[in-house]
This record gives structure tokens, C-alpha cells and sequence, in this order.
């Protein structure tokens, strides 16, 4: 998966539980909760979405990894290098 | 009850397998219109239901749709149309003295059957379990998820009372008020069992559910061929006021609630108990200061089963056997068994007859039962009544819990 498909798939997910937000805009390196509405539910979501759609466990100590779409794609490359981005 | 408030209910808003508004519901129990159709369920198979298709994003936002649960989706979109009916200012009331009272069968099973299909896919690894599991099977949810939607910040909790839980709802609202709890009260009934394959697959195994070609004609009670209840999704709730704080805010009055009582079979998990049933009728008429003549319209329980409607026509036949003014009929006819809804949606289908006097009839009897005859009993098509001035609701349920919730047509 390259970094432009890690981006795409943290949008799916958050157009899966949060319906309502806009996440074309979204910029790379400023923090996801300063842009759109997600709480500490939703980021349980993305952790739970992350593990059934790309098998990825991120344990409680890296949560803050996962605070802007940069952050992400920093963390995430390892695990998702040789996975496909899954179409929703 | 002489020394305590009056309470009227100053709104209403609801969502029938018939109708999304009281209007729409009325116009269809008076055009004879069931809201019944097929249903197909995970695990089940095919079976039948009532579906409810009210605009569930009216009040919510898509997300708060994903986040909570059915129950409550349906319990916010019936507490913003009670609000609104009522025309009641929430800010200049204060948000803190509204309290919510949700009455119903049960809640979690449809959450709790979503969860385990859920891991199921992953051999059971229950780190798929959804952190979402808890706030939505807590039996507070239907009536906290209002609260959040509001918002308001009184007391929420749930009334749970099987299938009595809609006038229970009722009653506990009605209660708060005259204790000075709260200065308004969003109080009801809903459900969502229809979304859990276990309530259709218990009633099965019962014995308890029904079945006929057409979808339209399973929900009979008192006909001969009755064979089970439908199970039904719904929802009603009630804007509730003293009458003195209605009367000073100028508010519609729709009705007045006269009386109520509850009381317990303490005999079976299952099988009702006519004696009791006409004790809690009994009750709530003295209570009201009534006898069983002044009331004009009885809406029965009556779920469509074999025995169950013997044993409540018995004990109806018992308080009203020398009532001449009185009509009876039932709401279920139409709807199926709206469970934790069925006593407040009810209700509210005969709401309207203060004002049109006319009784909904009890549709799909084809050949009335001789052990369900009753004298006032209104079949297929609807009965003008000289006057409505008193309806009488009745609501049972499993392990033995009756309820009945009298109100006036509003004189003031």
C-alpha cells in the first residue's frame, strides 16, 4: 500500500463513522480533531476498522499515532506495506 | 389522588407500522388500514412484522444514526414531535426540570445478536467485540439517547415492564409530575424487537406467532382462526404538564389522565390472569372516580393468541357487562404487538376520538370468536359514539404485570 493509499483508506474509514464529515479536504499534517468532529469513540472505530479491514492491531500506547493523516501514514507503512487498499 | 396535581398530556409524537404522525395513524385506524408486511430476519427466515419508515435524520445526524441504537433513534424522533406538538419552550421552561420516561419490553437483545454474528466472523476473537456495546445495551439507552438530542438535563431512565411498559412509561412520567419532580415530562414506550431474530424464534417455540397467507390479516385477535401475535416495531411518547402550568402557558390540552393502576398476576411466567386483570381495571376507575359505566371507549391488550384473548375478554366481559355506553376494540388488529410501544401508540390511536367521536374498529375478525364476544365490541369498520369522554387503556405482560391508564376528554 503507498502512503496515498494509506491516506485513502483513514478517509474510508472515517467516512464509515462519521457519515456527516467532508474528508476530501482534509490536510495531511494537522491534528484530524481540530478539523472534524471525532471523539474517543470514534477512534476506538478507526482502531477497530483498522484491525477487521487490514488485520492491524495499534495497542493503546500508540493511539496518539493516529492524531493526523501524516501521523498515520507514518505509522501505519510498516504494517500496511504489503497490504491492498480495501474498496468501500 | 384528590390532593394531588391534575396532569394533562399537551403533545404527542409517534411512529406506527401505520403512520409517522397522529394524523396519519388515526386516518388509517379509521380507513381500516393494517401496517403489516413482510419481514425477513437473520437466522429466522422469513416471517412478517410492523415496520416503521419514520425520517429517522429529521433529529439526528448520520452519525448519532450509526452511534446509537434503534430504540433510541426511535424514542428521539417521537420526544422531538412530542416536544413540538406541545408547543412547548424548552429554554423558558428550563432544560434541567424535563424529565424522560421510557417504558418497554426489553433492550440489548438487538445489540447483543449483532455483536455475536459479529465475532462469529472472526472465530470469536473478542477484540472484534464493539466498544459501542455498552452504551447501547444499557436499559437506560432509548431514553439517555433522547436527553443527548434535546438536550435536556432532568431525570432519564427506562420503565421496564414487558409488554405493559408504554403505560407504565405513562404512568411514571405522570407520577414525577404530581411529586414535583420535573415541571414537564417526555414519557412512553418504544421498540426495536423486530431487529432481534431470538424474539420471533422464543415466540415460535411458544407456539405464540402467527401466521396467514396474508401479511395484513395475521394480527386477528378474537376471530376464531387467531394463531400468534406480530411483532412490531414502534414508538409513542407524550408531552405530560400539570394542568395549572398547561393552563398558564396557554398549551393544547389534548387529555387528561384520570387514573391508572398496576398490579401483578403472581400466578405464571406466561399465562395471563383474568382475575387480576379485572382488579387493575377495577383500581383504575375507582381512582379515577369513575364507574364502569362512564367509560366510553375500552382498548383492549388482546395480542392475537389463542388463550391470551379469552382470558382478557373474560375479565373486560366481567367490569363492563352492564355498561351500555361503552365500546371496545383493539389497535393491534392493525399494527401487530408494538411490545414496550403498545400501550402508549394505542392510546394515542383513540386520542383522537375526543374530538371525532368516532371508535376504530378491530379489523380481520372474520368470524368472531363466541369466547371473545363482548357487547361493544366495534368490528371492521368504525362506530360514532354519541360522546367520547373517557378512554380506558389496557396494557399486560409477561410474568404477570397489568396496567391500565384511564384519560378524559380535557373540560376546561
Amino acid at each position: 500500500m503507498t502512503n496515498e493509499d494509506i491516506v485513502q483508506a483513514i478517509k474510508d474509514i472515517i467516512i464509515t463513522i462519521a457519515p456527516d464529515e467532508e474528508v476530501a479536504g482534509l490536510k495531511l499534517d494537522v491534528s484530524l480533531r481540530d478539523q472534524i468532529e471525532l471523539d474517543s469513540m470514534d477512534f476506538l472505530d478507526i482502531v477497530m476498522e483498522l484491525r477487521k479491514r487490514y488485520g492491524v492491531n495499534v495497542p493503546e500506547e500508540d493511539y496518539k499515532e493516529l492524531a493526523s493523516l501524516q501521523s498515520c501514514v507514518d505509522y501505519l507503512a510498516p504494517h500496511l506495506a504489503d497490504k491492498e487498499l480495501v474498496a468501500h | 389522588m384528590v390532593d394531588l396535581p391534575r396532569i394533562v398530556i399537551t403533545g404527542v409524537g409517534l411512529t406506527s407500522p401505520n403512520g409517522n404522525s397522529l394524523d396519519e395513524y388515526r386516518a388509517n385506524l379509521l380507513a381500516g388500514k393494517s401496517g403489516v408486511s413482510p419481514w425477513e430476519i437473520r437466522h429466522f427466515g422469513k416471517t412478517v412484522a410492523g415496520q416503521c419508515d419514520f425520517e429517522a435524520t429529521r433529529y439526528q445526524s448520520r452519525k448519532a444514526l450509526r452511534r446509537g441504537t434503534r430504540a433510541g433513534s426511535i424514542a428521539i424522533y417521537c420526544s422531538h414531535e412530542a416536544v413540538a406538538n406541545s408547543q412547548l419552550d424548552l429554554d423558558h421552561l428550563g432544560r434541567d426540570r424535563v424529565g424522560v420516561y421510557v417504558g418497554i419490553t426489553e433492550h440489548g437483545n438487538v445489540e447483543t445478536e449483532e455483536q455475536i454474528h459479529e465475532v462469529s466472523q472472526y472465530d470469536f476473537d473478542l477484540s472484534f467485540w464493539s466498544h459501542h456495546h455498552n452504551p447501547r445495551t444499557v436499559a437506560n439507552n432509548p431514553a439517555g439517547e433522547v436527553t443527548l438530542s434535546l438536550p435536556v438535563t432532568g431525570p432519564h431512565y427506562a420503565i421496564g415492564g414487558a409488554c405493559a411498559g408504554g403505560n407504565l412509561g405513562i404512568i411514571q412520567g405522570a407520577q414525577m409530575l404530581q411529586l414535583g419532580e420535573v415541571d414537564a415530562a417526555l414519557a412512553g414506550g418504544v421498540s426495536e424487537s423486530i431487529h432481534t431474530f431470538g424474539i420471533f424464534a422464543s415466540f415460535k417455540s411458544e407456539g405464540a406467532l402467527g401466521h396467514h397467507e396474508d401479511p395484513t390479516q395475521v394480527s386477528r385477535p378474537f376471530d376464531k382462526d387467531r394463531n400468534g401475535i406480530v411483532v412490531s416495531e414502534g414508538g409513542c411518547m407524550y408531552t405530560l404538564e400539570r394542568l395549572e402550568d398547561a393552563q398558564r402557558r396557554g398549551a393544547p390540552i389534548m387529555a387528561e389522565i384520570l387514573g391508572w393502576h398496576v398490579n401483578s398476576d403472581a400466578t405464571d411466567f406466561v399465562l395471563p390472569n383474568p382475575e387480576r386483570q379485572n382488579q387493575c381495571m377495577r383500581s383504575a376507575i375507582q381512582r379515577a372516580g369513575l364507574s364502569p359505566e362512564d367509560i366510553h371507549i375500552v382498548n383492549t391488550h388482546s395480542t392475537s393468541t389463542p388463550l391470551g384473548d379469552i382470558q382478557e375478554c373474560r375479565a373486560v366481559n366481567e367490569v363492563f357487562c352492564d355498561s351500555s355506553k361503552t365500546s371496545i376494540n383493539n389497535t393491534k388488529s392493525f399494527i401487530g404487538h408494538t411490545m414496550g410501544a403498545a400501550g402508549a401508540l394505542e392510546l394515542a390511536g383513540n386520542l383522537p376520538s375526543f374530538t371525532d367521536g368516532f371508535v376504530h374498529p378491530t379489523i380481520n375478525v372474520q368470524n368472531l370468536d363466541p369466547d371473545c364476544a363482548m357487547r361493544g365490541l366495534v368490528l371492521q369498520e368504525p362506530h360514532k359514539n354519541d360522546k367520547v369522554e373517557t378512554i380506558l387503556n389496557l396494557s399486560f405482560g409477561m410474568l404477570g404485570i397489568n396496567s391500565a391508564v384511564i384519560i378524559g376528554r380535557p373540560t376546561f
